[in-house]
């Protein structure tokens, strides 16, 4: 436990002593606000609620979480520190985890940081404060799902560039596979069950479902079951140095 | 006593390349290993195995009776690790970064003020401690991985070119840290200095391709040298008669060279037959003559040409005597 939390620290910390943590909370809280009362046109809507602010978040985390992910891992195998780290007395499990885990807590933060917009549209009328929550969290659990793909991938490459690209793209599978433009290719052919299936898988569809406001317990534990399987691969990657 | 380090017949195979060949040895406490053998050798392999950081294709590796494979954390709590190059979290400072690795090898806070205190006074830390990693020198930063290896004081100490990069004052320091340390250690270094095992070790392994080729003292490995107990001379032989010729002629020697030097012509270096002392014997002859000697000098074994000829291909294998 103690080496979780050391490890959980040191990451955490990593990110306020360089620019990364700045740069990443000002173009998240930017483009939160482009979308959301440009795109979104939240005023115009003429209703009290957060969705403008909300849809927008997994096209934000697409590019954004990979971003803030690339060097979980392949700065350590790049510099050579995974040598040391692997070498103290922490099974990968925790290294993993708590190395996630800080990451994790950094958007959590990047998230919390947006609460002006709630407290906006408190201001200029009366939103469901319910629903409000049920979709924070079910954004901050979108984007716990987009992280540990993002640090799994980063394992797999010293590369940072690299391991940012191909957590985009798998990111973007991830998210795409629940809207109509994917499902039409199915919807022709393939039996209904198939296609409920297969946007049952999208990131989209499953915080959807969350932020109207209905915490269902199998949105959370897709969550949950994706954060945890990737999070298993991450275990392998790191667990298996040979081509360190 | 049991060994703090075993190895048993380890090997390790990179696609192709076989790093690391059947390699077994024991280090107990008290004693200091040095590694020594060409770039590629399998060193760096070598200690990642017995670290737990690669695991071997075949064989075991065990710290303190604790198996790598099986009991890695135990293992690896009583091991200090300095790996080659000395990588370090360059955002941190050069305090965080020990604190870091103390906390997560759960050294109580009284302790780590009371180690951190010892080891920046041992490493020269003193200075650097508040400044990013990344903006130190690079003898610094070998320092500071240093200082990370010993903090917990560990049972077992595995460093890789630990005195790499460091100036000459440096060196003479952390020799002299891990003799000191070594009387209640086990410790393995590896080194492309010579002199450096002369220096600390209590023993000697050379690797090459893989493979132990000799493990022994460093003395015996001196005596592996042609140059063991050669004796260089430089005589004024005014009262007439020839250095070399009588050089030659003396019972115990087996062949003399000349080894002129910039101001002295008249000198020469004398090979004993199978390593045995001929110092005594060479300055009794020379003194009957009544020559007046001006140097003379007894080696002790050219650790430099053991290593070539050991490790290079062809003269390998048979020592010279
Ligand atoms: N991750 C790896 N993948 C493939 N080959 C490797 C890997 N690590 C080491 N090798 C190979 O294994 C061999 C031994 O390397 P090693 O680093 O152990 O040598 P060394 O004795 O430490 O050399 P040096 O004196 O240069 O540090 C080399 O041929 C090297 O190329
Ligand atoms: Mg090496």
């Amino acid at each position: 436990m103690i080496q979780i939390l050391s490890i959980f620290r040191r990451e955490f910390s990593g990110y306020f002593s360089t620019p990364i943590a700045y740069v990443f909370i000002v173009i998240f809280l930017f483009l939160n606000c482009i979308f959301t009362f440009f795109l979104g046109d939240i005023y115009a809507r003429g209703q009290a609620d957060l969705e403008p602010f909300f849809t927008w978040h997994p096209w934000l985390y697409l590019f954004l979480v990979p971003a803030l992910a690339m060097r979980l891992w392949s700065e350590e195998r790049r510099v050579g520190t995974v040598e040391l780290l692997m070498t103290l007395p922490v099974t990968v499990w925790q290294a993993v985890l708590g190395k996630y885990l800080a990451a994790w807590a950094f958007t959590g933060i990047a998230l919390m940081l947006t609460f002006p917009v709630w407290i906006t549209v408190n201001y200029l009328g009366d939103p469901d404060n319910g629903v409000v929550i049920a979709a924070y969290i079910g954004s901050f659990l979108m984007a716990g799902a987009y992280l540990a793909i993002g640090a799994c991938i980063s394992a797999l490459t010293k590369n940072q560039v690299i391991a940012f690209v191909v957590a985009v793209v798998v990111c973007f599978l991830f998210t795409i596979t629940g809207l109509p433009m994917v499902t039409n290719l199915f919807s022709s052919w393939a039996p209904q069950a198939v296609i409920e299936t297969i946007s049952s898988l999208s990131f989209v569809t499953n915080f959807q479902n969350i932020s109207r406001g209905v915490i269902d317990a199998r949105n959370l534990v897709y969550f949950a079951s994706l954060i945890v399987f990737w999070l298993f691969v991450n275990t392998l990657v790191v667990g298996n140095r040979d081509g360190a | 006593m049991t060994a703090l380090i075993e190895v048993g017949s380890v090997s390790k195979q990179f696609g192709s390349i076989r790093a690391v060949d059947s390699v077994s040895f024991t280090v107990n406490r008290g004693e200091v290993l040095g590694f020594l053998g060409p770039n590629g050798a399998g060193k760096s392999t070598t200690m990642r195995i017995i670290t737990g950081f690669l695991t071997p294709t075949s064989g075991s590796a065990s710290v303190c009776g604790y198996d790598l494979a099986e009991e890695g954390i135990a293992a690896r709590a009583r091991l200090g690790y300095l790996p080659e190059g000395s990588p370090l979290y360059g955002e941190m400072t050069a305090l965080e970064f020990l604190r870091f690795t103390a906390s997560v090898r759960g050294l109580s806070t009284s302790k780590v003020a009371e180690r951190i205190k010892w080891v920046v006074g041992q490493l020269g830390l003193g200075p650097v401690l508040a400044q990013p990693i990344e903006t130190l020198s690079k003898g610094f930063k070998r320092r500071v991985g240093l200082a990370q290896s010993v903090l917990h004081d560990p049972d077992v100490l595995i460093l890789d070119e630990p005195t790499d990069g460091l100036d000459p004052n440096q060196k003479h320091e952390v020799r002299g840290l891990i003799r000191t340390m070594s009387a209640h250690k086990a410790i393995i270094i590896s080194t492309h200095l010579l002199e450096e095992v002369d220096a600390v070790c209590t023993r000697a392994m050379v690797i090459n391709h893989g493979k132990v080729i000799v493990d022994c003292t460093p003395d015996e490995l001196a005596s592996m040298s042609r140059y063991r107990n050669a004796v260089t001379v430089c005589a004024s032989t005014s009262s007439g008669g020839d250095l070399r010729v009588t050089l030659e002629g003396l019972a115990g020697v087996s062949s003399v060279e000349h080894v002129p030097k910039a101001t002295v012509s008249n000198r020469f270096i004398a090979f004993p037959k199978d390593g045995k002392s001929i110092v005594g014997e060479v300055t009794r002859h020379l003194q009957e003559k009544g020559w007046e000697i001006e140097e003379l000098e007894v080696d002790g074994g050219r650790l430099d040409e053991v290593f070539r000829d050991l490790t290079t291909t062809g003269s390998a294998k048979k020592p010279l005597h």
